[in-house]
C-alpha cells in the first residue's frame, strides 16, 4: 500500500510541482512587497503626522476587522463589479496578501522603532540628520533586530494564507492535489502530503524566528 | 556688539502648561552660561527650544543674526552650529565609537574623509579616548560615553554647545572627568549653554548664572554674586537646599572654588 | 451604482442566522481550544518529559500547517479511513486543533513568565500539585496572557471563515450561496463586509483599549 502511495507522489511530482510553483510564487511576491510596504507603513506611522496615522489607521483595522478569505472574495467578484477589472485569482491572492502582509510587518515594524529610547531620534537630530538618514542609519537599523523574529513569524503566516488562493480558483498545489485525488481517491496521501509540504516550509521559519529571537534579545 | 543668541519674550506651552514664559535671555559669542533652577522650572526645555527639538509658541530666538521662529528655519543648518549633549548620552548603540563620531561629518556635512578622521582622531585623543575607537558603546562607563558624546557634537564644528544635565546620570566618580572636558572649551572661548545639578562646577565655569523656576528668569548674576549673595529670595532658597552650612554670609567662601 | 435594499432586507434573516453559525463554531472552538490549552499547560507546567515533547511537537505541527489543509484533511481523508463526519464536525475538531496549539502558546508564555520562585515557595507551604496551579500560577500567568488569549479567541472568531470550504452555513458560505442563487454580486458583498465590520471591528479596538490598559499596570516587559 505504501509503495503505491509514494510511486504515486513520485508520478504526480511535476504536476505537483508546477502547483507548488503557482502557490510559492504567491507567497514569496506576497513577502517581498509586505516587507517594503510593511517598512514603509511603519516608518509613516512613527511620523508625527496626524493625518497620516489616521489614514493608516484605517487601513490596518480594515485588514484586521475583515478576514483574508473576505477580502479575496470581495476582490475577486468585486472588482469586475465595481471597477470592470476582472483580476485573475493568482494576482488577487498577491495583491490580498501583499496589503494584508504588510500591514502586519508594518505594525511590527511600528512597535520595534517605538521602542527604541527616544533620545536615540534627538541625538540623531542633533547633529544635523535628515529624516531618511535619521531612519536610515541610526533607527531601523536598530530596529532590525526587534523586527526580525515576529517578521519571519508574519511571512510564516502569509504562506499559510496563500493556501486560501484555491478557493477563488487558482490552481495551486492545493488544487493539483485535488485533481490527483479526483482521480485516484488517494485522499490520505495527498492531503497527508500537503500537510508535511506546508510544514517543511513553514517549520524552518518560525524556528529561526526563535532562534533569533532568543539570540538577540538580551536587551 | 549684539549678542550671538538672543530670546526675546520667549513662550512656550505643554497643552495647558506655560513652561517658558517671556524669557528674555541674551548670549554673546564666547560666553558661558549655567541654567540654574529647581526641576521643572523649564531649564532643560529652553535648551531643547534652542536647536528645535521643542518648539516655541511666540517670542523671538534669534541666532547669529536669523530669526529662528521663522517658518522657513532650515533646522538641520541650525543643529550643526549648535550641537547638543544628553543626559543619556544617546551613542549610537549598533555603531562603533568612531563611526558614531564620523556619522555627522560624513553624511551631513559631506566632509572629506581623511580630514573628518583625523578631526576625530584628535578630538578623541584630548578626551584620553583614543584607544577605544573601534570599541562599541555598551563596552565604555557612562563617564567614557557621555566624553564620546561631547566630541560627538564637537566633530560637526558647532559654534554653540549645549549640555543638558549631562553628568546627572553619571556614577559620582565619572563627572570630574566629563566635567573637566567642558571646562576645556570653555578655556578655549567656546559659547557654551549648561544645564546642571552641579554647583562647584556652575561656580568654577561659568561666566553667568541664570537662575529659572516656574518657566521665568528670575535672577541673572556672574556665579561670584549669585553664589555669595543671591540678590532673590527664590534663588536665596535655591541654594539653600544644596548647602549643608547654616545660611550666614561666608566672607570665606572664595576658598572653597575648585581652581581654575 | 444603486443597491437593491429590498432584496437585501429580504436576505436579512437568513444571514442573521448565518451570524448566529459564526458564532456558534467560534465560541465552540474557543471553548475546545482553551480545554486543550490547559491540558497541555498542566502538562508544561510540571514539565513531564515525554508529554512535554508531544505538546511541543502537536504546537509545531499545527501552526505550521494552514488551517484549509487541515480542514480538508479531516473532512475529506478521514471518511477514506471509514469515518465520516459532517462539515460543521471537521470545523470544530480541526478549529480546536488548531486553536489549540495558538492558546496554548499563549498559555506557556504567561507560565513562563510567572517566576519559578513562586512555584517554589507555594510547594514549600505544602500546596499539592492541583492547588499549585489553581492558585498560584494559573492566576498570574491568566492576568498576563489576557491580550494575547483575547486577539487568538478574535483571531478563531474570524477563522471561521475559512471552514465555508466545507459547507458550514457560516456568513461567507451564505454570500456565495446568495451570489449563486441570485445574481446579486454587489448587495452582497456589501452585507458581508457590513456584518464583517460590525462584528469584528469592535472586538479589535476592545483588544487594543485592553491592551492599553494593561500596559499601564504591568511593571516589566
Amino acid at each position: 500500500m505504501a509503495s503505491s502511495g509514494l510511486e504515486l507522489l513520485w508520478v504526480s511530482l511535476p504536476q505537483l510541482g508546477k502547483g507548488a510553483a503557482q502557490t510559492l510564487s504567491i507567497s514569496i511576491l506576497s513577502i517581498a512587497i509586505s516587507t517594503v510596504g510593511g517598512v514603509l507603513y511603519g516608518v509613516l506611522r512613527t511620523l508625527n503626522s496626524k493625518w497620516l496615522n489616521a489614514i493608516l489607521r484605517v487601513y490596518l483595522e480594515l485588514f484586521r476587522a475583515i478576514p483574508v478569505l473576505v477580502w479575496l472574495y470581495l476582490l475577486f467578484f468585486g472588482l469586475p463589479i465595481f471597477f470592470g477589472l476582472s483580476l485573475p485569482g493568482f494576482w488577487c491572492a498577491v495583491l490580498v496578501l501583499s496589503l494584508w502582509g504588510a500591514s502586519e510587518v508594518g505594525e511590527v515594524v511600528r512597535g520595534a522603532l517605538h521602542s527604541l529610547p527616544r533620545g536615540q531620534r534627538e541625538a540623531g537630530l542633533s547633529i544635523g540628520l535628515n529624516g531618511p538618514q535619521l531612519y536610515g542609519y541610526v533607527l531601523l537599523p536598530q530596529a532590525l533586530k526587534r523586527m526580525t523574529p515576529p517578521t519571519l513569524n508574519v511571512y510564516t503566516r502569509i504562506i499559510k494564507t496563500s493556501s486560501l488562493a484555491v478557493l477563488i480558483g487558482v490552481v495551486d498545489v492545493i488544487k493539483v492535489g485535488q485533481q490527483i485525488i479526483e482521480r485516484t481517491y488517494e485522499s490520505v496521501l495527498i492531503y497527508g502530503a500537503l500537510f508535511l509540504f506546508f510544514f517543511f516550509i513553514c517549520y524552518p521559519l518560525s524556528a529561526a524566528s526563535r532562534v533569533l529571537e532568543r539570540r538577540w534579545t538580551h536587551a | 556688539m549684539s549678542a550671538l543668541i538672543e530670546f526675546k519674550g520667549f513662550n512656550k506651552f505643554f497643552g495647558e502648561q506655560q513652561v517658558l514664559n517671556g524669557i528674555d535671555l541674551q548670549v554673546n559669542t564666547g560666553e558661558v552660561i549655567v541654567i540654574l533652577g529647581p526641576s521643572g522650572c523649564g531649564k532643560s526645555t529652553l535648551l531643547r527650544c534652542l536647536n528645535g527639538l521643542e518648539v516655541a509658541h511666540s517670542g523671538s530666538l534669534n541666532f547669529a543674526g536669523r530669526e529662528l521662529l521663522d517658518k522657513g528655519t532650515d533646522w538641520r543648518e541650525v543643529r550643526q552650529q549648535i550641537g547638543m549633549v544628553f543626559q543619556s548620552y544617546h551613542l549610537f548603540p549598533h555603531m562603533k565609537v568612531l563611526d558614531n563620531l564620523l556619522l555627522g561629518p560624513l553624511k551631513v556635512q559631506k566632509r572629506d574623509r581623511r580630514e573628518a578622521r583625523d578631526q576625530a582622531e584628535a578630538l578623541l585623543a584630548r578626551v584620553g579616548l583614543s584607544d577605544k575607537r573601534d570599541a562599541f558603546p555598551r563596552q565604555l562607563s557612562g563617564g567614557q560615553q557621555q566624553r564620546i558624546a561631547i566630541v560627538r557634537s564637537l566633530c560637526m564644528n558647532p559654534q554653540v554647545m549645549l549640555f543638558d544635565e549631562v553628568t546627572a546620570a553619571l556614577d559620582p566618580e565619572m563627572v570630574k572627568e566629563v566635567l573637566e572636558v567642558i571646562q576645556g572649551l570653555a578655556r578655549e572661548g567656546m559659547t557654551l549653554l549648561i544645564v546642571t545639578h552641579e554647583m562647584a562646577f556652575a561656580r568654577a565655569v561659568a561666566d553667568r548664572i541664570v537662575f529659572m523656576d516656574g518657566g521665568r528668569i528670575i535672577e541673572q548674576n556672574p556665579p561670584e554674586i549669585f553664589f555669595t549673595n543671591p540678590q532673590t529670595a527664590r534663588a536665596q532658597q535655591f541654594l539653600e537646599k544644596f548647602s549643608y552650612v547654616a545660611a550666614l554670609p561666608q566672607t570665606t567662601q572664595i576658598k572653597e572654588l575648585e581652581p581654575l | 451604482m444603486t443597491l437593491d435594499y429590498a432584496f437585501i432586507l429580504s436576505t436579512l434573516p437568513a444571514f442573521l442566522k448565518a451570524v448566529g453559525v459564526t458564532l456558534q463554531v467560534g465560541f465552540i472552538a474557543i471553548g475546545t481550544s482553551l480545554l486543550v490549552a490547559l491540558l497541555n499547560a498542566t502538562i508544561l507546567v510540571f514539565r513531564t518529559p515525554y508529554l512535554q515533547r508531544c505538546v511541543g511537537l502537536y504546537v509545531e505541527l499545527a501552526r505550521n500547517t494552514p488551517l484549509l489543509i487541515q480542514l480538508f484533511f479531516v473532512y475529506f481523508a478521514l471518511p477514506a479511513l471509514g469515518i465520516k463526519i459532517s462539515g460543521f464536525a471537521a470545523a470544530i475538531i480541526t478549529m480546536t486543533f488548531l486553536g489549540g496549539a495558538y492558546l496554548t502558546e499563549v498559555l506557556r508564555a504567561g507560565v513562563d513568565a510567572v517566576p519559578l520562585a513562586q512555584l517554589e515557595s507555594g510547594r514549600s507551604i505544602g500546596l499539592s500539585h492541583g492547588q499549585l496551579l489553581r492558585y498560584v500560577i494559573l492566576p498570574q500567568a491568566g492576568i498576563l496572557s489576557l491580550p494575547s488569549l483575547f486577539a487568538n479567541f478574535i483571531f478563531l472568531l474570524k477563522e471561521t471563515t475559512v471552514v465555508s470550504a466545507v459547507a458550514v452555513p457560516e456568513i461567507l458560505y451564505t454570500t456565495k450561496s446568495y451570489i449563486a442563487l441570485y445574481y446579486k454580486t454587489y448587495e452582497m458583498l456589501a452585507v458581508l463586509t457590513l456584518i464583517c465590520v460590525l462584528l469584528f471591528l469592535p472586538l479589535s479596538l476592545l483588544l487594543s483599549r485592553l491592551e492599553r490598559r494593561l500596559q499601564h499596570g504591568q511593571f516589566g516587559s
